[in-house]
């Protein structure tokens, strides 16, 4: 994914979704079929950052985001490659209908860019939270989901769903992200997690802004002795297998992190494949306890419900402690 | 039921305190709607003083007027009302936007008390409000079901949906109001999505239209009055309005749909505030001779 390399001081200027809107004008700037449709939050969701060089390229329907989705799948099949951009609680759930039936079913080539993900827009409460869309967006047949760690990691996510096509569904934070990478070539490949540190005690599978804090738990259980291995699910669908059956045999516990219902995301895409794989694995997933959550700072609520970097240390401290027993010595009594 | 002197200089008052209380709270808040809070002041002013039938020491009291805030987005302006009210304490204001605070940009029913519908994705409340209409109906009640929609909320074809079905249903007892600001988020409405001619379309989908001066206190008494009397047709109040209404810094200015505002600024914008209610006061005694 080259020549995209911004310097540590943009990073820390940019929000992730100034990133998006930094890319998209790349790409438009490449290939005249790329549009991009908003409904009244084109500055919010920074696909308005097209109007300056494209301004005939770029489709603000409104407060319309039926109208919207459908009118991308009409577009996608005269040849455009349409770029959506809303809230993430309006991307996936308010015009479900149209997603799934006119670009999903269609196989139309949509790329959906939803912010404001997660409970990245705290104070805003439940109408503007998304904690469902990763668990929806997966259940999408010919839908690609991915949640980028930060703004260099939502360039090659807004890159690769250019190159593929068919539907993708991108979801990011509002506001700034921490970085995780200091430039966008770190082999960044649609499907494949990336292992951030190496540890064989246990794994911890995160994506999006939990990345970092799986990270930093990294290091403070360093001083503990434990050694966690992270793994970047940038890409929930397709999921890597490969990675998660790695960390069944080689760590035996797996911790899952993820600013979503525990029910429906990362968390039970991964479950899925280690049930599937057969081999005994203990396993936690982390996220909003599927509740409505309160209001307040996204940092704060993440603390509340325990998917900070303290709350993975403190879950990583009570599975290290739970003793993993092999199949041939399971006692049936047990139960 | 008309408005007389002394109500009208009450209920002017009310509107001013209520316009600086909604300066403070978005300065509380670290930011807010304060645009389209301040906008709808007025009419909000009207409802919560005048015309609902509510009970403040019984909120959820089943023959209640029912108001359903279909612009969810102001409740930087809708809490105050309700607080001053006494619905909960005023001071619950100071901690709105806080984490673990009952107030939260948009409001939820669940922890505020005397809201109706926990409202901020658009174009749910007017459907709402004719569910309410409806089953106050079939129940036997004679509640109103008051609604208060953006303009720009007007862009999404669930509010037709709602009009369509209140038309068919003759549900006269759903009070529909729009706040007509002309202006959204990324622009004026007729830049973004024009909705011209707006009162047509609404004539249209089967409701009798009133235009009126959402900020003149008699005249929406007037079309309030005769909104609640209409056995008919639905009536659809389109009450013309100036985004940030009374802050002359920020008014009629769409970028100021959201804003933040420091201890400085809400000084001044509370000064503005008595300015322009001044001179509506003056305006209004003139007119009156
Ligand atoms: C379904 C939905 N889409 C988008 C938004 C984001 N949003 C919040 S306020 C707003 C603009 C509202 O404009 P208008 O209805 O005219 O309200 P006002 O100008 O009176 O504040 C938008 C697009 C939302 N809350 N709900």
């Amino acid at each position: 994914m080259a020549n995209l390399n911004y310097t540590m001081f943009d990073a820390e200027k940019m929000s992730t979704a100034e990133y998006y809107g930094k890319t998209l004008c790349e790409l438009a700037a490449k290939d005249s079929r790329v549009v991009g449709l908003s409904a009244d939050l084109a500055k919010s969701t920074k696909i308005g950052a097209l109007e300056k060089d494209f301004p005939e390229r770029i489709f603000n329907f409104g407060i319309a985001e039926q109208n919207m989705f459908a009118a991308a799948a009409g577009m996608a099949e005269v040849g455009l490659i349409p770029f959506v951009s809303t809230f993430a609680v309006f991307a996936s759930m308010r015009a479900l209908d149209q997603f799934h039936t006119d670009a999903c079913y269609q196989n139309m080539n949509v790329k959906v860019i939803a912010t404001h993900a997660g409970l990245s827009f705290g104070q805003a409460g439940s109408t503007h939270h998304c904690t469902e869309d990763i668990g929806i967006m997966r259940t999408m047949a010919n839908c690609r989901v991915i949640v980028p760690a930060d703004g260099r990691e939502t360039v090659n996510a807004v890159k690769a769903a250019y190159e593929n096509d068919g539907p993708f569904y991108i979801r990011i934070n509002r506001g700034y992200d921490m970085p995780v990478y200091p430039n966008s070539d770190y082999g960044f490949e649609l499907g494949k997690a990336i292992q951030m540190t190496d540890g064989t005690d246990l794994t911890i599978i995160a994506c999006g802004s939990c990345v970092i804090r799986a990270i930093a738990a990294a290091k403070q259980l360093e001083a503990d002795g434990i050694r966690a291995r992270v793994l970047n699910m940038h890409t929930i669908k397709p999921i890597d297998k490969e990675a998660i059956e790695k960390a069944v045999v080689e760590t035996k516990r797996i911790i899952t992190v993820e600013d979503h219902n525990i029910i429906g995301g990362l968390g039970s895409a991964v479950a899925e494949t280690v049930t599937e794989f057969g081999k005994t694995c203990v396993m936690r997933k982390l996220g909003v306890p599927d509740t409505f959550s309160i209001i307040g700072l996204h940092e704060d609520l993440m603390a509340e419900y325990g998917y900070d970097a303290n709350g993975i240390v403190k879950t990583a401290r009570e599975i290290i402690g739970i003793q993993v027993i092999d199949e041939e010595n399971w006692d049936d009594d047990d139960f | 039921m008309g408005l007389n002197k002394e109500e009208f200089l009450a209920l002017e008052n009310k509107a001013r305190e209520l316009r600086k209380l909604t300066v403070d709270t978005v300065m509380w808040a670290g930011g807010g709607h304060i645009g389209g809070a301040l906008s709808a002041i007025d009419i909000l002013t009207l409802l919560y003083y005048k015309y609902m039938n509510i009970d403040v020491s019984n909120p959820k009291w089943e023959d209640r007027d029912r108001f359903v805030l279909s612009k969810g987005h102001i409740g930087v302006g809708f809490a105050p009302v309700l607080a001053d009210k006494g619905f909960f304490d005023k001071e619950l204001l100071k901690t709105y936007n806080h984490t673990y605070s009952k107030l939260g940009m948009h409001l939820d029913k669940n922890k505020v008390v005397g809201l109706d519908a926990s409202t901020g994705s658009l174009g749910h409340g007017l459907s709402i409000a004719l569910g309410m209409a409806l089953g106050g109906r079939l129940l036997g009640k004679n509640f109103k079901a008051y609604c208060l929609l953006g303009d720009g909320e007007c862009n999404e074809g669930s509010v037709w949906e709602a009009a369509m079905a209140i038309a068919h249903f003759k549900a006269t007892n759903v009070i529909t109001i729009i706040d007509r600001n002309k202006c959204m988020i990324d622009g004026r409405t007729e830049d973004v999505m024009g909705l011209e001619p707006f009162a047509d379309k609404w004539e249209a989908f089967g409701f009798e239209v009133r235009t009126v001066d959402g900020h003149d206190l008699y005249a929406l008494t007037e079309v309030l009055d005769y909104a609640i009397k209409a056995q008919n047709k639905p009536v659809a109040i389109i009450a013309d309005t100036l985004k940030g209404c009374g802050v002359a810094d920020i008014q009629d200015d769409y970028r100021y749909h959201y804003a933040s505002v420091s201890e400085d600024a809400a000084a001044k914008y509370k000064k503005q505030i008595d300015e322009y209610h001044d001179k509506r006061l003056k305006l209004q005694e003139k007119s009156n001779g």
